[in-house]
């Protein structure tokens, strides 16, 4: 199994946020998440990159044939795992390049691989932001700083993309782009896919699906998964809301 | 602030400072304390003339009238003046050494590891170097090929004989014996330092680099730099510093004048790492420092770059007197502070003639129990029509029981003045930590690079070649002695 998500329940400041949810991805498997507002979304998602605000209550997490909660937050990146955040960070005076370059540079260093040097790296940045139509001035920026919400999920993507991850999850990443953006990060998304590597995309909208088609849809409210199916979950939504599966 | 960052931020605060060693060196020192009779020794040690040894003595006659200036954010023991060595020498060090083959080995050695080659063969390349070992200057490399141009670069001392006119003309000019407690006491018993002539018109091809060793024990340095630029001339000068460490605070009073005419340009840079206390707050340098530039002509500018890392106490103030019309003065400074040590450090600036701009970027980064201190004084003359300042300090904490503070004064009599201010106080930010880690950064490697992204704008200023060894030495900081 690639991710193996069982009876996992997580409080925070006493509230508890996830009940028991189960969930398993399969290599090259596309899967999406729909839930309301506060159904416990985002923080499945920060619980698998491992942000330590929560407690773990019960539950296991298999990853790559790893104890996930063995692992800590820049060991499951390494591992693999990458988080498409919603609101990205900004980080003045870091510029994009050295930051994606260490970034590279610590997971190959991981996987037992050669660093990348500057030189190839540079090229193969400069290579993926044009294929997402990113302008070669962004990358002489510093890190999310002075973004549009637009650019900050694009350059995401483009870190996504740069990193190659065996699972991407990405965070609302649809919340406040245009069509165009979506577009383009969608696109972006698409040409990453493989059959080696897995998507988990959570989104309030069922807009993001008309780009990208999931294998499997689930519903996630108050905590708990509550039903799962194909593509048509997203359509019943779409037309009734979460109303009837609450 | 989660368990991990705290954790991360321990092991920071674990001493690593690598110059700590000590050099085991015969040297030679008179008896503990301050007196006429120390001066008089040092005068004669350093065969200057009667009228040097009259200008020291009026200083000290100075100083013992005076009180060290307490209005700094700092607190440490009173300093006990006749309990510090004021001259210390690796013994045979009467005369210069004409060339490397009469200098002790073990100090070659001492100057290699710590990445100062002195051998002509390994020597810097583009990098001219002055090196100070206590109280004497041990070498100076590129001489000749600056004595082609005109240029003077040597050891203040040597200056005192060979210059006499200039040293006359301008020793105390821009921080007047007289000014306080510690530029009255440095003028009494300076020992050595750089000094440097740059003739009309000449652009200096490399950059002049002087290297301050302390390594005897319960000794002052108490070191002397002059640097003229005369018209339309340009020079880079940098400054660098270490200590062994100990346990016992280390006094540390340095004098550094700037004059730069007409058309001049003078850019002075400081990589500050005397050795800064242990985790408990025990031992370091206390660092009193003067530092002053006098843009005495038009169209004259006087550049100021520090990173100060080291040190138990910092107080110091590179400052800029803009007295020639259209003239620009500038004060770029990083401080980091760990542990318990305490830095109050900023600028003035005093605008005279017209026109003329000062700017001043500040970043003060706090860690464990240190306190961190900007100050600074940008003042407006009456005559200063249409001068302009802009003032940038930035504080990061690091870590819940440090301290950032913004001391910053406006004295403006001129009302075309314009006058700019900004500043802003922020903590590490959990969430750029999250996100540095979660692209695969390391605790460390995450805090590093978000506090060199910080003081970016500072480290920039710094010469090429050594903008990289100071974007280490902030990183070496965060991870060992500093944070």
């Amino acid at each position: 199994m690639f991710l193996e998500i069982k009876d996992l329940s997580v409080k925070i400041e006493n509230k508890n946020i996830l009940k028991s949810l189960n969930l398993n991805i399969n290599k090259g498997e596309v899967h999406a998440i729909m839930g309301p507002n506060g159904s416990g979304k985002s923080t499945l998602a920060n619980v698998l990159a491992g942000k330590e605000d929560y407690e773990i209550l019960n539950g296991k997490i298999n990853f790559k044939d790893n104890d996930l909660f063995d692992l800590n937050i820049e060991e499951r990146a390494q591992e693999g795992m990458f988080l498409a955040f919603q609101y990205p960070v900004e980080i003045p005076g870091v510029n994009i390049t050295p930051f994606l370059h260490s970034a590279i540079n610590s997971k190959r260093k991981r996987m037992n691989e050669e660093e990348i040097d500057n030189l190839s790296f540079a090229k193969l940045l400069k290579s993926k932001a044009s294929d997402l139509g990113i302008n070669i001035d962004m990358l002489k920026r510093s890190v999310n700083t002075g973004f549009s919400g637009g650019e900050k999920k694009r350059y995401e993507i483009l870190q996504m993309s740069i990193l190659n991850p065996d699972l991407a999850i990405l965070d609302e990443t649809d919340s406040g782009l245009d069509i165009d953006a979506l577009k383009i990060v969608t696109d972006g998304v698409n040409k990453l896919k493989t059959k080696d590597n897995s998507f988990l995309i959570i989104t309030h909208y069922q807009k993001l699906l008309d780009y990208i088609k999931p294998d499997y849809v689930h519903v996630m409210v108050n905590g708990s998964i509550v039903k799962s199916g194909g593509s048509e979950i997203a359509a019943e939504i779409e037309k009734d809301g979460f109303q009837k599966f609450q | 602030m989660n368990s991990e960052t705290l954790n991360t931020l321990d092991s920071y605060s674990k001493n690593k400072y690598k110059y700590g060693f000590v050099t085991d060196i015969d040297e030679e020192k008179p008896k503990k304390g301050l007196n006429e009779d120390i001066i008089k020794f040092i005068s004669l040690k350093k065969n200057e003339p009667e009228w040097m040894l009259e200008w020291r003595l009026k200083a000290f006659s100075k100083w013992k009238k005076m009180k060290e200036p307490k209005w700094a954010n700092l607190s440490f023991p009173e300093i006990d003046y006749q309990d510090i060595y004021y001259y210390s020498a690796p013994k045979g060090f009467e005369k210069k050494p004409k060339d490397l083959s009469e200098v002790d080995p073990k100090l070659i050695e001492t100057y290699n590891k710590l990445g100062i080659p002195l051998e002509e063969q390994k020597v810097l390349a583009g990098v001219a170097v002055d090196v100070v070992f206590d109280s004497v200057s041990v070498a100076t490399t590129y001489k000749s090929e600056l004595e082609k141009l005109g240029i003077i670069f040597s050891s203040i001392g040597e200056a005192i004989q060979k210059h006499p006119d200039l040293i006359k003309k301008y020793l105390g000019s821009v921080i007047p014996a007289g000014d306080h407690s510690f530029s009255a006491l440095n003028s009494a018993v300076f020992t050595d330092g750089s000094f440097v002539y740059i003739p009309e018109g000449v652009k200096c091809p490399m950059e002049l680099s002087t290297y301050f060793r302390i390594n005897a024990e319960n000794t002052g340095q108490f070191e002397r730099t002059l640097i003229i630029a005369d018209k339309g001339s340009y020079v880079s000068y940098l400054e660098g510093c270490t200590a062994p460490k100990r346990d016992d605070n280390q006094l540390h009073a340095a004098n550094v004048e700037l004059i730069a005419l007409e058309d001049a340009e003078i850019k002075y840079s400081t990589v500050q790492n005397w050795y800064p206390g242990d985790e408990e707050g025990k031992g370091g340098i206390y660092n009193f420092v003067t530092k002053r530039g006098l843009c005495a002509g038009k169209n004259s500018k006087i550049s100021w770059t520090q990173v100060e890392t080291g040190s138990a106490i910092t107080w110091k103030y590179p400052s800029c007197i803009l007295k020639g019309d259209n003239s620009i003065g500038e004060f770029y400074s990083v401080a980091i502070t760990n542990n318990f040590q305490q830095a109050d450090t900023g600028t003035k600036m005093t605008h005279i003639g017209k026109n003329t701009k000062s700017k001043i970027i500040s970043k003060g980064i706090s860690l464990g129990r240190s306190q961190n201190t900007y100050r600074g004084e940008v003042s407006f003359l009456r005559k200063a029509e249409k001068a302009r300042n802009y003032t940038q300090c930035d504080s990061l904490l690091v870590g819940n029981q440090c301290g950032a503070h913004t001391v910053p004064y406006i004295d403006s009599k001129n009302n075309t003045a314009v006058i700019e201010h900004e500043a802003s106080t922020s903590k590490i930010n959990e969430d750029q930590l999250y996100y540095c880690r979660q692209r695969g950064l390391s605790h460390e490697e995450a805090v590093s690079l978000i506090v060199n992204g910080f003081c970016k704008q500072v480290l920039q200023e710094l010469p090429m070649e050594f903008a990289v060894e100071a974007q280490k030495l902030v990183s070496i900081s965060l991870e060992g002695s500093v944070g």
